[in-house]
């Protein structure tokens, strides 16, 4: 295997981890807040709106991690730097 | 596989180039200003208003309420700001709908000039609000040590700013065109609301965070909200 090809490989199999670990704890994040803040407007429907707010800026926010995993790997299989190199090589 | 509308070029010379981000940029801009300048040449305070100034007043009020519940008291300062940015990510969203077209958002430059400008109105509007020195020194609350985390913290937001919408945007479009050559009918419809729906999503959590920001930055109205919040705590739980 020549260096490209390492690279390839690596890559590949990097942006396919990046993606699948990267949406895994997110959505395990997503799903504990949207729990609590379902029961909490369960015990307050008063404070619904509030706590409507306030968890989509904390979803944004637990979300924007998936989303850095899914930029990595789209630059990992779409732009990679690495790649690039060696074959202007 | 093009990854942003950047790299669609229809014009160059030398430094100036023009892509299809900077086009449809321009021609959002004009369809908001043309709009929003037809609907206010003939604003009437009768009962009887035309529908689109109606249109226009349920967003004005909508936003400025926004504004006001994340703690912001006086919304008309900072409506022509937060305002516009949501308009422009929200219309960028919601013309995905017209064919062969890509939203501006979809581009890194774009998200990141407009993560620039709300990284330029937070101290802009703290300044204005509390002065210079006011200002400066919530950098070095609660302590001096926490300086250099403060600053990184400013600068890291802003990165994720950018990033957040841009991927988004960006995942939306990815996800179309790589269904467009596996199941090629129905299902890249459905993406394409669900898409809309995730871009919406966006432009309201962009503003919103925009303006949790500048909240952030005005430290006195920023403790009188938590004071608030504290008391109305206290008053509802007995």
């Amino acid at each position: 295997m020549d260096n490209a090809t390492l690279v390839a490989v690596a890559s590949i199999i990097t942006a396919g981890l990046t993606t699948g670990i990267g949406c895994m704890m997110p959505a395990l994040g997503e799903g504990k807040s949207v729990s609590s803040a379902l029961s909490s407007i369960a015990q307050q429907p008063d404070a619904a709106p509030t706590i409507t707010r306030t968890l989509f800026v904390g979803l944004a926010m637990i979300e924007s991690t998936a989303i850095y995993c899914f930029v990595v790997s789209m630059i990992l299989i779409f732009a990679n730097p690495f790649w690039n190199h060696f074959i202007a090589k | 596989m093009r990854l942003s509308p950047d790299e669609k070029i229809f014009w160059q010379h030398g430094f100036i180039t023009i892509n299809l981000t900077i086009v449809t940029t321009w021609a959002l801009m004009l369809v908001l200003v043309i709009a929003v300048r037809l609907v206010t040449r003939k604003l009437k305070t009768d009962i009887h208003i035309s529908r689109w100034q109606n249109i226009l007043e349920i967003l004005v009020t909508g936003i400025e309420d926004q504004i006001k519940e994340v703690g912001l008291s006086e919304p008309e300062k900072y409506i022509s700001f937060i305002g516009t940015m949501f308009l422009f990510i929200a219309t960028a969203t919601i013309c995905t709908i017209l064919p062969g077209y890509e939203p501006p958002t979809s581009s890194l430059s774009t998200t990141t000039a407009l993560a620039i400008c709300v990284f330029i109105a937070v101290p802009f509007y703290g300044i204005a609000k509390s002065g210079p020195l006011a200002y400066l020194k919530s950098y070095v609350e609660p302590t001096f040590i926490l300086l250099p985390f403060n600053i990184i913290s400013e600068l890291s937001r802003t990165l994720a700013l950018a990033v957040r919408l841009f991927g988004n945007m960006m995942s939306g479009g990815l996800i179309i065109s790589i269904l467009l050559s596996i199941a090629p009918f129905f299902f890249p419809v459905v993406m394409n609301a669900l898409g809309m729906l995730t871009g919406m999503v966006q432009a309201y959590i962009f503003s919103i965070l925009a303006t949790v920001y500048i909240t952030a930055s005005m430290q006195d109205s920023k403790q009188t909200t938590v004071l608030k919040t504290i008391n109305k705590n206290d008053k509802q739980n007995g």
